[in-house]
């Protein structure tokens, strides 16, 4: 039973900060970075400056100081967090740094949502971020090599988000949250993150509808992150087949960023595509009550992979109510 | 589920690349370079009076320029997607590579960065183009004496 009920945290605010790729996709974005370098020198720096924008940005529209948020959770994909620790160095708040891969939003909101749960603390903010080339380089082949993909791959997300958690009553609930298990059904493909990330994110959808005694009909939209188009087909069949639900109400965020006539394969990925469609796109629809968003991390390592072995993968999911 | 199970499913599911398209296109544009390249081959020959080996060194040169100048430009990886292999098989895609690596590590260092991570994918191919070279001269002295 890894399942949480929270009963007071509440989301109040949150911004975001996109690439250019992700501007000329299907959602509109208020902010964005011209370039992939936004004015900086290196790619890395880029992914820390636009971090940065939006922890001020979510200071400033709520009058804050550093002193009044409690604690900081977040993580990103570079090796040693490194675009989280190096704009946390900017402030002076506790900081806990996460790691579950694509899943690292997820994770992160739902350790800071305990830690305001127990009133320990009373204002937290989550951070995430993540940049197309400097994840290339960390994961892949060199930005400027023109390797050939194939259809099944994904195409990390540039961006930031940074959302605030409180104590005081909101629109939007936290309400429960499952914690995943790390899950390896022996894919070894590094390209298909769709398929190794499935059977982690169904693990998590079935462990929480079950610990919670929930069908899935009871939320109006299960929003997966980012296992693109491929990995949302697989999930249909995966879970009627495996738990024998019948997932009629799911979204991916990955398919939702950007314009089929963009080239970006299968979809997005990376940390931010969830919260980036989450806060961008579903709550301000505002058709959705009850949403539950899943966060799914491929948790590879490129000497893994070279040495041969499958992907183990993680998902954590969290429930959000929405008062409209 | 077991994993043979799950396979199935990720098989049903995941998109068919065309193979037969790529491979095609590789092949044709592939020989079109090769025609271009013993084009300006010849008339290296016919402007400057080179022999064939030195004409083709000169050759070399000029596609080797090409391809580090269209990669450093942002341009070669895209083309890369429209001709396929027929870029990177060639001396262009080992210029290419280089070219990539070099421009990805020049910021972290000349000596930790540039230096230490030109070869990075190029490394391989140097590598065991040598071994072969060796075996095959082997080979061919044996057989032709």
């Amino acid at each position: 039973m890894a399942s949480i009920i929270f009963k007071n945290v509440y989301i109040k605010d949150e911004e975001s900060i996109v690439g250019p790729y992700e501007k000329e996709g299907n959602i509109n974005f208020a902010n964005y970075v011209k370039d992939l370098y936004g004015t900086e020198k290196t790619f890395e720096n880029c992914e820390i400056k636009m971090q940065r924008w939006v922890f001020d940005n979510v200071l400033r529209k709520n009058n804050l100081k550093d002193k009044d948020v409690g604690i900081v959770v977040g993580g990103d994909l570079m090796n040693q967090l490194t675009a989280t620790s190096y704009n946390m160095k900017n402030y002076d708040i506790a900081f806990l740094g996460v790691y579950s891969a694509c899943a690292s939003f997820v994770e992160a909101m739902i350790v800071t949502a305990n830690l305001l749960d127990t009133r320990f603390f009373k204002r937290g903010i989550v951070i995430t971020s993540s940049h197309n080339l400097s994840s290339e380089k960390q994961f892949r082949f060199p930005v400027e090599y023109g390797c050939l993909k194939p259809k099944r791959a994904t195409f990390t997300a540039t961006g930031a988000v940074a959302s605030l958690l409180t104590n005081e009553v909101s629109r939007i609930k936290v309400e429960s949250a499952t914690i995943g298990k790390v899950i390896d059904l022996g894919i070894k493909d590094p390209f298909h993150m769709g398929a190794v990330m499935t059977p982690a994110a169904a693990l998590s959808i079935y462990e929480h509808l079950k610990d919670l005694k929930r069908d899935a009909s009871y939320y109006d939209v299960i929003l997966t992150g980012d296992l693109g188009e491929v990995g949302a087909k697989i999930l249909k069949d995966y879970m009627l087949e495996n738990y024998h639900i019948k997932l009629k109400n799911h979204l991916d965020a990955a398919t939702l960023l950007y314009r089929e006539s963009q080239e970006t394969f299968a979809g997005a990925s990376g940390p931010v595509a969830l919260p980036l469609v989450l806060f961008n796109k579903i709550l301000k629809e505002k058709k959705y009550k009850k949403i539950l968003i899943v966060g799914t991390g491929s948790l590879h390592s490129p000497v893994m992979c070279n040495q041969k072995n499958p992907i183990p993968a993680i998902a954590h999911v969290v429930s959000l109510e929405v008062g409209l | 589920m077991k994993k043979e199970e799950y396979k199935k499913i990720v098989k049903k599911h995941t998109p068919k690349e065309n193979r037969l398209v790529n491979a095609l296109t590789s092949f044709v544009m592939g020989g079109l370079f090769g025609i271009l390249a013993q084009a300006v081959t010849d008339l290296y020959r016919y402007w400057f009076n080179l022999t064939i080996a030195d004409a083709t060194t000169w050759m070399l040169i000029t596609f080797i320029f090409l391809a580090s100048l269209l990669t450093a430009l942002g341009i070669f990886d895209r083309l890369v997607t429209y001709f396929k292999s027929a870029l990177i098989i060639p001396i262009t895609g080992f210029a290419h590579s280089m070219t990539s690596a070099a421009l990805d590590y020049k910021s972290d260092g000349m000596v930790t960065g540039l230096g230490a991570n030109c070869f990075k994918l190029a490394g391989s191919v140097i590598l065991f183009g040598i071994i072969s070279a060796f075996i095959l001269v082997i080979i061919g002295v044996i057989i032709y004496g």
